[in-house]
C-alpha cells in the first residue's frame, strides 16, 4: 500500500461546489455565517457554519480539517466534525485553550469567520470494508472521529464490528453524549466510555482508554484502528493494539502539529520528513513509528 | 455476599482470561482454593484495612476500587470489571486490604483463598512462578495506567 494511501478519493476537496475557499485559492479564507453555536462540555464548543454567500460548502472525507480564521485575532486548524452525508452545514467542535480558540468561543449566531480547507489525509474508511473498524478517542480527539462514524453507520452492512473505545478526563468533559447514548442504544456500535477522574454520580468505567482495548470485543486479524487523542495517548493505545496482535498497517493516527499555510509551502508543520498538513493528519502508523518515539525533531 | 461450593470451579476457571492458558492440574489446584461469590449493587467486596483473605477473578460485573480522603469522600481509583482480576494484598505481609472495592452493579467473582493459593504456589513452585508472573502483569498495568492518569493527559 503507498504511503499516501489514505489521500482522500474525493474528488478536488474544495471544489467545484462553490460557496467556499476555492482551491485554486487556498490562501484565501471564504466568508462562513455561524448558524448555531453548541456547548459541548465547559471548555468546547461546536459551530455550525453555512457559506455567507449561500453556496455549499466544499465536500470533505472524514479525518480531514478547515483552517478557520477569526478575523483580526488569527488562524487556527479545526478538524471537521460533521456529518460527511449532510455536508450543507460545516461542523467544527472546538476547545478553548488559547487566544484564538478562547476568542472564537465568544462567537455567536450571525457572527462571520474565515475558512479555508479542508485540507490533508482522511481516515480509510475504504481500507475498512469488510473488517472491524475501532476508533480509540482521547477527548477532544472525538471530534475528529466523528465523521468517520457517521460514514461508516450510513454504510453499516460494509463494516463488521464498530468499536468506539473513549476517554476522558471527568464525566462533565465527555462529548456528543446525545450520539454517543443513540450509536450504543442501536447495537450497531459497541461503546465504551471511560473517566480518567470519577466525580458525581458517575457509575461508569474509571481507567485510561487504552486499557480498554485488551478487553473489547474486534478480531485483530481483520480490523482497522483509528486513533486520535493526546500524543502520549495514541502511543500507549499503539502499543496495545500490537499487543493484540494488530498488523501496524492497520493502525491509523491523526497527529497534530502547528500550522500556517496548511498547504505544504511554509514548513511551519513539519515532522521529519512529513508535512502533518498534506501527508496528515491521519497517518498509517508503518510511516511514522519511528518519528514517535523522538523527542525532539 | 453469598459464598457457593467449588463444585464446576475449574470450567470457569479455565474461562478466566487471567488464567487462561494454564495446564488441567493447574487450574484443577486452584480449584481447590476456589469458590464463588456474589455481590448486590453497592456491597463492598473488600474494605481498606481489613484482612485481605481472597484474591477476586470478576466474572461479572464491575467493581470500583475507591480510597476514602476525608476532604473529598470515595474517590475511585479504578474500575475492574469482567474478565478482570481484584486484589492483591492476600499476597503480601500484613494481608491487609489498601483500597475499598465497592459493587457498581451485580457482581459475581471467583473468590480464590489467600492462604490456601500461598500454600499451593508454595507446593508446587512452577504453578507459582507462574501466577506470580501473571501478577506481575497486572501489578505493572495498574502501576503504568495510575501514571498514566496522574500525567492527566487531557488536561489543557
Ligand atoms: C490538523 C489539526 C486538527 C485539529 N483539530 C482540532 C479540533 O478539531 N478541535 C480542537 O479543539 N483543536 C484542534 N486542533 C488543535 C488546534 O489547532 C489548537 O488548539 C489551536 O491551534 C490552538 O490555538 P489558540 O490560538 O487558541 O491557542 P494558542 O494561543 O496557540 O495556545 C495557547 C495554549 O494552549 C495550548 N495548546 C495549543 N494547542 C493545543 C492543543 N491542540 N491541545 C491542548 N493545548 C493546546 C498551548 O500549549 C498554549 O499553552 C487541531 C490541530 C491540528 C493541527
Ligand atoms: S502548515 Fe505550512 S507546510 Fe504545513
Amino acid at each position: 500500500m503507498p504511503r499516501n494511501a489514505t489521500k482522500p478519493e474525493v474528488s478536488s476537496p474544495a471544489s467545484a461546489d462553490g460557496g467556499a475557499a476555492s482551491m485554486a485559492e487556498p490562501m484565501l479564507p471564504a466568508p462562513y455565517r455561524i448558524q448555531r453555536q453548541r456547548r459541548e462540555a465547559h471548555d468546547t464548543f461546536t459551530l455550525d457554519l453555512a457559506a455567507a454567500d449561500g453556496g455549499r460548502p466544499p465536500r470533505f472525507a472524514p479525518g480531514q480539517f478547515n483552517m478557520l480564521y477569526l478575523f483580526g485575532v488569527g488562524e487556527v486548524a479545526i478538524s471537521i466534525s460533521g456529518n460527511p452525508g449532510t455536508p450543507e452545514t460545516l461542523q467544527h467542535t472546538t476547545r478553548a485553550v488559547g487566544s484564538v480558540t478562547k476568542a472564537m468561543e465568544k462567537l455567536r449566531a450571525g457572527d462571520v469567520i474565515g475558512v479555508r480547507g479542508p485540507f490533508g489525509t482522511h481516515w480509510p474508511t475504504d481500507h475498512a470494508r469488510g473488517k472491524d473498524v475501532v476508533f480509540v478517542a482521547g477527548g477532544i480527539g472525538l471530534a475528529p472521529l466523528r465523521p468517520a462514524m457517521y460514514e461508516i453507520l450510513r454504510n453499516r452492512a460494509h463494516y463488521n464490528k464498530a468499536v468506539l473505545l473513549y476517554g476522558t478526563r471527568t464525566p462533565s468533559d465527555i462529548l456528543f453524549k446525545r450520539e454517543l447514548k443513540q450509536w450504543g442504544g442501536n447495537f450497531d456500535v459497541d461503546v465504551y466510555v471511560t473517566v480518567d477522574r470519577a466525580t458525581g454520580t458517575w457509575r461508569g468505567n474509571v481507567g485510561v482508554v487504552t486499557q480498554l482495548i485488551r478487553r473489547s470485543p474486534f478480531d485483530p486479524g481483520n480490523c482497522v484502528a483509528m486513533i486520535c487523542g493526546p500524543e502520549v495517548m495514541m502511543k500507549y493505545a499503539v502499543d496495545e493494539f500490537r499487543r493484540r496482535g494488530v498488523d501496524s498497517q492497520d493502525i491509523f493516527l491523526s497527529m497534530e502539529r502547528n500550522m500556517k499555510c496548511a498547504i505544504g509551502f511554509c514548513g511551519h508543520c513539519q515532522w521529519g520528513p512529513n508535512f502533518v498538513c498534506k501527508d496528515g493528519p491521519v497517518f498509517r502508523h508503518t510511516d511514522i513509528e519511528h518519528l514517535l518515539n523522538v523527542w525532539e525533531i | 455476599m453469598t459464598p457457593t461450593g467449588n463444585e464446576a470451579m475449574e470450567p470457569m476457571l479455565e474461562q478466566h482470561p487471567f488464567l487462561r492458558g494454564l495446564s488441567k492440574e493447574q487450574l484443577s489446584a486452584l480449584a481447590q482454593c476456589a469458590a464463588l461469590s456474589s455481590y448486590d449493587m453497592d456491597d463492598y467486596v473488600m474494605r481498606a484495612g481489613q484482612p485481605a483473605n481472597h484474591c477476586h477473578l470478576i466474572h461479572k460485573g464491575q467493581v470500583a476500587v475507591t480510597v476514602h480522603e476525608p476532604r473529598r469522600g470515595h474517590v475511585v481509583v479504578q474500575t475492574v470489571g469482567e474478565g478482570g482480576v481484584l486484589g492483591w494484598s492476600w499476597l503480601v505481609p500484613p494481608y491487609r486490604w489498601c483500597f475499598d472495592g465497592h459493587a457498581l452493579q451485580a457482581t459475581e467473582t471467583i473468590a480464590l483463598d489467600g492462604e490456601k493459593l500461598r500454600a499451593a504456589f508454595d507446593a508446587d513452585c512452577c504453578l507459582g512462578y507462574e501466577m506470580l508472573k501473571r501478577f506481575t502483569q497486572v501489578f505493572g498495568e495498574r502501576l503504568h495506567a495510575a501514571r498514566f492518569q496522574l500525567l492527566d493527559v487531557y488536561k489543557n
